[in-house]
C-alpha cells in the first residue's frame, strides 16, 4: 500500500530525514519508534504533505501513485489521514460543521453524492458512541479551549468518520492517561480492517501493549536502524535508546 | 482645489433654492450657516490627524451632480434582495430622494413618526427643526457641513415615550450613478430622536449599481431618551467604484443602551465617522463593526466613544479583511471625561491581511481624565494561521475552502453580535460572495 524509498527531506535547509525506506502492506498495522529528534514526527508530517518540510530526494507511493506529487488535500482524498501531535484549534468553526465539510470533500473527490444532515447525524452519533464522546462536541469550535486528551481523542473520532486507507497517528499517545489511552487504542482496533493500514509513530512502548503491531521500526537520525516483530518494542522499552544510538554513531 | 470647489458650489446654488422655494427659511438659513463653515474649512487633507491615511482627492475633484428626484425608477436596481423582510416600515431613497413607490408601511405604534425629512420639514417643521443639524456637529466636520449644506431630503423617525417597536425600521439608500453625464452624489440626512423607555431597531443600507462611480455623503443624528434600547444597523454594500462617507452621531441619555452594528463591505473610498456621547450614568454602548475590501479599495473606520458621565460601559469589537492591495484604517478614540467615574470600557480590533499588498493603518487613541476607571484596549494584525490551513487541507479541505472557512471563522463573532437574523444571514451571505470573488486574487 505505501512503500516509501530512500526520502530525504529537509526543514529550513536542515535534513531530518536521510534515507528513509519502508513498506506497508494493506491490513498491518507498522509502528515507528525513536528518541526525540529522530525524526518520527517529520516521517508523519512529511506523509501528510505539510508545507514546512522540503523532500530533498526519494520516492513515495501511495497505491502506486507517487505520494509526494501531490498536496495535502488530494493525499486526503486518497485516503492518507494523519492525527496531529498538535491537533490545531480552530476558533469559529464548530466541530459538526468542519467535519461535515471534510467528509463531503472527501465524497465529492470519489463522485459520491453529500450527505445530508440526517445521514450526517446519523453516522456523527454511531461514531461518537463507539468513542464514549459527548455529544456537545459537535457545536464546540475544533479543538478551541479542549484539554490534551480531549484533542487527541478528537483526531481518533475524525479518523472513525472518514475512514482512511492509511492512517498515520503522530503521538497520539503522549500526554495521555491510561483511560484515554484504551480509548484511543480502542478505536483504532475498532478500525482495523484487511484493507486498511495503520503507521503509529510513538516514543514510547506502552500504546503498544493496546494495540499489537505486526512490525516495528526504529528510527534514529533520520534512519530506520532497526526493524522487527512486536518485541522488539519491549526489547526498547528495555534497553531505553541509548544503546541503538551508540550502535549508530559506530 | 479651488475649482473642485467651484463645482460644488454651482451645485449649493441648486440645493439653496429648493429650500428657498420650499419657502422652509429656518432650514435655509442652517444649510447657509453649513455653506460658509464648509467653505472655510474646505475638505480635509492627509496633513490632518483624522484624515492621515485617507485622502478625498478623488471626492473633492470629482465634479459631482446632484441629479434630480427620480421621475422613473430604473429597472436595473433590483430592490427586493436589499429590503429587510418584516420590516414595520421601509423607506426607499434613490439618489438621496424618497421613493414612495418602493417603500413600504406597515402598523408603527401610536404617536410614532417614520417619514421623509423633507415631507416632515413640511408637516411638523417646528419639531423637526428643533433637532436638525443639532447632534452632529457641522461647525468642526466639513463632511456633516457638506451634507446640512446639500442635503435634499432623509428620513425623520420619531418614537413616543415608551413605545417599543418589535419589529424594524429599514432606511434603504440607492444610488444610480450617472445624471446628464456626470457621477451624481447624495447627501441623505436622517435624524432619530427616541422618547425615554422606548426600544427600536433600525438598519440603515446603502447600496449603489456596480460599476458606477457615485459619492454618497450621509449623516445620521440620534438622540436617545433615557432608558431607550436601540439596535442599529448600518450596512454599507455600495457598488465597488463609490465614494461614501458616512457619519453618525449619537447622544445617549441615562440609562440608555445602543448597540451599532457598522457592516463596509462596499465602496472605493470609504471613511465611517461613528461618535457616541455617554451623557447619562448607566448608559451602556456597544460598537460592532466588520469591514472587508479588495483590489484597490480604502475603508477607514474612525470611532469616538465619549465617556461624559459615571457608571457607563462600552464594549467595541471592530474585525477587518484586507485583501489584494486594499488598504484598511481604524482608528477607536475612547474619551473618559474626568467625571466619568467607574467608566468599563473595552476596544478590540483585529485585521486579517489575506496579501502581502494588503495594509492596515490601526490605531486605539485613550483619553481617561478620571481615575477610578477599567479601560482596556487591544489591537492584532496577521495572516491566516498556516498550520491551521494545513490541518484543514489534510482533511481534505480544498485550499480555497479551507482559507474562506478561516476567514468566516475569524468574522463570526462579530456576525454572532448580530441579533436581527435576516440582516446577520444576509451580511454573511454578502461576505462570502465577496470572499469567493476577492480570493482568487489574493492566493
Amino acid at each position: 500500500m505505501l512503500t516509501v524509498s530512500n526520502l530525504h527531506a529537509a526543514a529550513a535547509g536542515r535534513e531530518i530525514l536521510r534515507g528513509i525506506d519502508l513498506s506497508i502492506s494493506a491490513g498491518e498495522v507498522h509502528a515507528i519508534m525513536g528518541p526525540n529528534g529522530s525524526g518520527k514526527s517529520t516521517l508523519a508530517r512529511v506523509l501528510a504533505g505539510h508545507p514546512e518540510y522540503q523532500v530533498t530526494a526519494g520516492e513515495v507511493r501511495f497505491e502506486c501513485v507517487d505520494l509526494l506529487a501531490m498536496d495535502p488535500e488530494s493525499r486526503a482524498r486518497a485516503g492518507v489521514f494523519m492525527a496531529f501531535q498538535y491537533p490545531v484549534e480552530i476558533p469559529g468553526v464548530s466541530n459538526a460543521y468542519f467535519l461535515k465539510a471534510a467528509l463531503n470533500a472527501l465524497r465529492a473527490s470519489r463522485g459520491q453524492e453529500e450527505l445530508d444532515a440526517i445521514e450526517f447525524m446519523t453516522l456523527v452519533r454511531d461514531r461518537m458512541a463507539q468513542l464514549g464522546i459527548d455529544e456537545a462536541l459537535l457545536t464546540r469550535p475544533v479543538n478551541d479551549g479542549f484539554s490534551g486528551g480531549e484533542k487527541k481523542r478528537n483526531e481518533i473520532f475524525q479518523m472513525t468518520m472518514l475512514e482512511p486507507r492509511l492512517a498515520i497517528l503522530d503521538e497520539t499517545d503522549s500526554g495521555l492517561d491510561i483511560d484515554a489511552l484504551k480509548i484511543v487504542a480502542q478505536g483504532v482496533n475498532a478500525m482495523r480492517r484487511s484493507d486498511r493500514a495503520f503507521l503509529l509513530v510513538t516514543h514510547y512502548q506502552r500504546l503498544l501493549n493496546y494495540i499489537v503491531p505486526d512490525v516495528v521500526h526504529v528510527l534514529a537520525d533520520g534512519r530506520i536502524v532497526r526493524s522487527g516483530g512486536k518485541e522488539l518494542a519491549f526489547e526498547l522499552e528495555e534497553k531505553g535508546y541509548g544503546w541503538l544510538e551508540a550502535q549508530v554513531g559506530g | 482645489m479651488a475649482h473642485a470647489l467651484d463645482a460644488f458650489a454651482a451645485e449649493r446654488e441648486r440645493a439653496a433654492r429648493t429650500w428657498d422655494r420650499a419657502g422652509a427659511n429656518d432650514v435655509a438659513r442652517t444649510s447657509e450657516d453649513a455653506w460658509s463653515r464648509f467653505l472655510s474649512m474646505g475638505f480635509p487633507t492627509t496633513r490632518e490627524e483624522e484624515w492621515r491615511f485617507t485622502s478625498v482627492e478623488p471626492i473633492a475633484e470629482g465634479a459631482f451632480t446632484l441629479g434630480a428626484p427620480p421621475t422613473a425608477v430604473s429597472r436595473d436596481l433590483d430592490v427586493d434582495p436589499l429590503r429587510v423582510p418584516g420590516a414595520a416600515a421601509e423607506l426607499v431613497f434613490v439618489n438621496g430622494w424618497y421613493v414612495a413607490s418602493l417603500s413600504k408601511r406597515g402598523t408603527l405604534p401610536g404617536g410614532a413618526q417614520v417619514e421623509s425629512l423633507a415631507s416632515a420639514l413640511t408637516d411638523r417643521a417646528g419639531r423637526v427643526r428643533t433637532h436638525l443639524a443639532r447632534v452632529a456637529p457641522f461647525d468642526r466636520k466639513p463632511f456633516v457641513a457638506l451634507n446640512v449644506a446639500l442635503f435634499a431630503d432623509g428620513a425623520w423617525i420619531e418614537l413616543p415615550a415608551g413605545a417599543v417597536m418589535t419589529q424594524p425600521i429599514h432606511l434603504l439608500f440607492l444610488s444610480t450613478g450617472q445624471a446628464d453625464g456626470r457621477p451624481m452624489m447624495a447627501h441623505p440626512h436622517v435624524v432619530m430622536n427616541f422618547g425615554e423607555n422606548g426600544q427600536a431597531c433600525v438598519v440603515e443600507t446603502f447600496a449603489g449599481l456596480a460599476g458606477a462611480r457615485y459619492f454618497t455623503n450621509v449623516v445620521t443624528e440620534i438622540v436617545l431618551g433615557e432608558n431607550v434600547i436601540l439596535e442599529h444597523y448600518r450596512l454599507q454594500f455600495e457598488g465597488p467604484d463609490a465614494y461614501h462617507v458616512g457619519t453618525v452621531h449619537v447622544q445617549a441619555h441615562r440609562g440608555a443602551a445602543y448597540a451599532s452594528h457598522s457592516v463596509s463591505l462596499g465602496g472605493a473610498l470609504v471613511r465611517n465617522d461613528l461618535t457616541a456621547v455617554l451623557n447619562g450614568e448607566g448608559v451602556e454602548c456597544t460598537l460592532n463593526g466588520l469591514y472587508a475590501s479588495d483590489g484597490d479599495r480604502l475603508v477607514d473606520n474612525h470611532t469616538t466613544i465619549d465617556h461624559a458621565r459615571p457608571h457607563c460601559g462600552s464594549r467595541e469589537i471592530y474585525k477587518g479583511i484586507l485583501a489584494g492591495r486594499a488598504r484598511g484604517v481604524f482608528n477607536g478614540k475612547i474619551i473618559v471625561r474626568p467625571d466619568a467615574q467607574k467608566t468599563d470600557a473595552k476596544q478590540t480590533n483585529r485585521a486579517l491581511l489575506l496579501s502581502e499588498d494588503a495594509r492596515i493603518n490601526t490605531k486605539p487613541q485613550l483619553e481617561i481624565l478620571a481615575n477610578d476607571v477599567k479601560c482596556t484596549h487591544g489591537a492584532a494584525v496577521g495572516q491566516l494561521d498556516e498550520e491551521a490551513l494545513f490541518y484543514l487541507r489534510s482533511r481534505g479541505l480544498s485550499r480555497d475552502a479551507a482559507r474562506r472557512l478561516l476567514i468566516e471563522a475569524f468574522a463570526i463573532d462579530v456576525l454572532n453580535r448580530m441579533p436581527l437574523d435576516p440582516v446577520r444571514a444576509a451580511v454573511e451571505a454578502r461576505l462570502q460572495r465577496q470572499l469567493a470573488i476577492a480570493l482568487p486574487s489574493a492566493a
